[in-house]
């Protein structure tokens, strides 16, 4: 029975948990603070109370909780298991790449890995390097696995629900910054799309941006800055990445004929350039050079004013706007 | 010394094949019908036959890279076996894993790993869904001497001591973490130690006599079983062979070599047997039974098909 509630970006992710754990009693879900703690940053507060030891919290061991996710959904469990930050990924990202992601195929589809790792990531304020990082372009290059990264509280509901629905391993990747953030109402308990899709957060002609993650709030910002100015831009926001809605930015582009993506992620090799080769390789005409934002290729520092300079402002999103419609 | 003849010849035969099919893939390799890097566990037969013994159907096992013996003596069939080696599309996985990757999960045999290490924490995993899905399941997870340098398998014992799940830690110490001794690369060369100190009971077992084997795996099903949790079995063999097909095994003396064709399941087996009066053509019947059905399997697979090209972007996704 859909119904509708006031909820921040941590509260739709904790409902769309208390849903998934009723609705499938094959769920486990568990992690480093998530169960008794409630989750360092209390998305998972109340769970354990309600699912008792289908939530359970565990040792700081990521090889041993990504491993035995992989083995606990081959035999049939559907785990969610969190990922504190998503620089600790990168300590058993074995797990991810050589397990999870060869279980149907290697098998030929007699073993499967329905898996979802929640998983958080990106700067705050202070944070340091390896606290810092935005990695989805490194398991975006992976066949086998499925990503997401939802901004907002409705796509925290539905991406969580669609992700654990998934029979594939799935990667939730969220952002410490926005689960305190504004409530709005999100619906939840209703019909779950299948994995995909993107959202259309602003219609327009001029130009189309591509963002993902935290930093589209940016470039809503800079889409009005813009639309001050008289440039009317689309912002299409790619919440699923794997799989990814090439089709949709190609149509979008075709009327803009410019493309501008914005992601918090280091440019070089980000998943930014991934789009931009797709577009230019589709042919579509440009009427100017498609335009990336992303971190400078640095590490990033701790102190704000450092990282700042690093990471990707609005105002720099403005900039590239003018830049792409200047012609 | 006496010994129960009727469940020697059982063990003989059962390892008997395994070497009859190792043996055929070392010639099908060296004859370059089988490519890649192939692991082979000719001398550790007796560790795969007494720890697949004590399996039932739904327990699940978790093997290394050197896991073709384990694999047969879960119950796949030779010929599939081969044939995946052969890159064949009636292989278990359709050529798709090959020597050091497949998965048979229809006999228990959840797959080979070729990750040092890495098929312990997925193990321990399956052993975890045991308590929600009233399987009673055990998991026997399978690794080197070598892997239990990897910090994942810690983490793994850790995490199924502190949960008490039902899982066997089989450490097959053969005594070369790959083509250096191990004796060298720990600080204690007393591995299972290791799980005494995350308090898991844990046993030094006789790796090269099928029924000691036996002994030491049943008293770990029987725990976990029972809900007292992992166990930790160090299984002490050695392989007659080269780490891989094609290692020249130049770290190894002649002597320690032919110690080790000595001291190795088979032949002391036969030995005892020979002795308890089934007689050397006892013993030969054995062998040759052995052979026949690998010869079989070969020329069964040599026919197949090869893997089929047309699906192989299938199965990536649901």
């Amino acid at each position: 029975m859909p119904e509708t509630a006031a909820l921040n970006f941590g509260g739709a992710i904790n409902a769309a948990l208390a849903d998934c754990l009723q609705r499938r009693p094959e769920t486990i879900l568990y992690g480093e603070d998530v169960a008794k703690p409630g989750g360092v940053f209390g998305v998972t507060r109340g769970l354990q109370k309600v699912y008792g030891d289908r939530v359970f919290d565990t040792p700081i061991s990521e090889t041993a909780l990504l491993g035995a996710a992989v083995g606990a959904a081959m035999v049939g469990r559907r785990p969610i298991v969190e990922i504190m930050w998503i620089d600790f990924a990168l300590v058993a990202f074995d797990q991810i790449v050589n397990q999870a992601a060869n279980v149907r195929y290697v098998s030929q589809g007699r073993l499967s890995a329905p898996l979802t790792i929640r998983t958080q990531q990106g700067n705050a304020p202070g944070a340091c390097a390896q606290h810092s990082q935005n990695l989805e372009a490194l398991l975006l290059h992976i066949p086998g696995i499925r990503v997401c990264m939802p901004s907002t509280p409705q796509d925290g509901y539905d991406l969580i629900r669609s992700a654990v629905d998934s029979d594939d391993p799935t990667v939730v990747i969220e952002n410490r910054t926005l689960y305190a953030g504004e409530k709005s109402q999100v619906t939840t308990g209703k019909r779950i799309d299948d994995i995909g899709g993107h959202r259309v957060r602003r219609h327009g002609d001029d130009v189309t941006v591509v963002c993902w993650g935290k930093v589209s709030h940016s470039v809503m910002q800079a889409a009005e800055q813009a639309a001050q100015r008289g440039i009317d831009a689309e912002v299409i926001e790619a919440v699923w990445l794997n799989p990814f809605d090439t089709a949709a930015v190609r149509d979008s582009v075709s009327r803009t004929k410019r493309l501008l993506v914005v992601h918090e992620a280091n440019v070089t090799g980000g998943f930014g350039a991934e789009v931009v080769a797709r577009i230019v390789e589709s042919g579509v005409p440009l009427a100017a050079a498609p335009i990336r934002i992303g971190a400078r290729d640095t590490r990033i520092p701790a102190a704000v004013p450092l990282a700042e300079a690093v990471l990707p402002q609005t105002l720099d999103i403005v900039k590239a706007l003018d830049a792409l419609t200047a012609t | 010394m006496a010994i129960d003849t009727v469940t020697g010849i059982k063990d003989l035969a059962a390892m008997w094949r395994i070497r009859a099919f190792e043996e055929t893939v070392h010639r099908l390799r060296m004859d370059n019908q089988i490519v890649g890097s192939v692991h082979l566990c000719n001398g550790q037969e007796a560790v795969a036959i007494g720890g697949c013994s004590v399996l039932r159907p739904h327990d699940a096992l978790f093997a290394t890279y050197r896991g073709h013996g384990w694999a047969l003596a879960s119950g796949v069939p030779p010929h599939a076996l081969l044939a995946e080696l052969l890159g064949r599309s009636t292989g278990v996985n359709g050529g798709r894993g090959g020597s050091a990757h497949f998965s048979a999960p229809e006999y228990g045999f959840y797959g080979e790993n070729s990750i040092v290490g890495a098929g312990v924490p997925i193990a321990v995993g399956a052993a975890l869904a045991a308590r929600y899905d009233h399987s009673n399941r055990v998991v026997m997870t399978v690794f080197g001497d070598g892997a239990i340098n990897q910090g994942g398998v810690s983490e793994a014992m850790n995490l199924a001591s502190a949960m008490k799940l039902p899982v066997i830690f089989v450490c097959e110490n053969n005594r070369y973490s790959e083509l250096t001794p191990i004796a060298d690369m720990v600080g204690n060369p007393d591995l299972a130690a290791r799980a005494t100190a995350l308090n898991i009971p844990a046993v030094h077992t006789d790796g090269n006599d099928p029924a000691q084997v036996r002994v030491a795996m049943q008293m770990a099903l029987s725990a976990a079983d029972a809900g007292r949790g992992p166990s930790f079995i160090e299984a002490h063999t050695q392989r007659i062979v080269g780490h891989y097909i094609g290692d020249a095994q130049q770290y190894r003396s002649a002597q320690e070599r032919e110690a080790d064709d000595k001291r190795e399941p088979i032949a002391r087996l036969s030995v005892a047997l020979r002795s308890a009066g089934i007689g050397q053509s006892g013993v030969d019947q054995i062998e040759d039974s052995a052979r026949h059905e690998m010869e079989l399997a070969e020329a069964g697979a040599l026919k197949d098909p090869i893997a089929d090209i047309a699906s192989v972007g299938e199965h990536l996704y649901a």
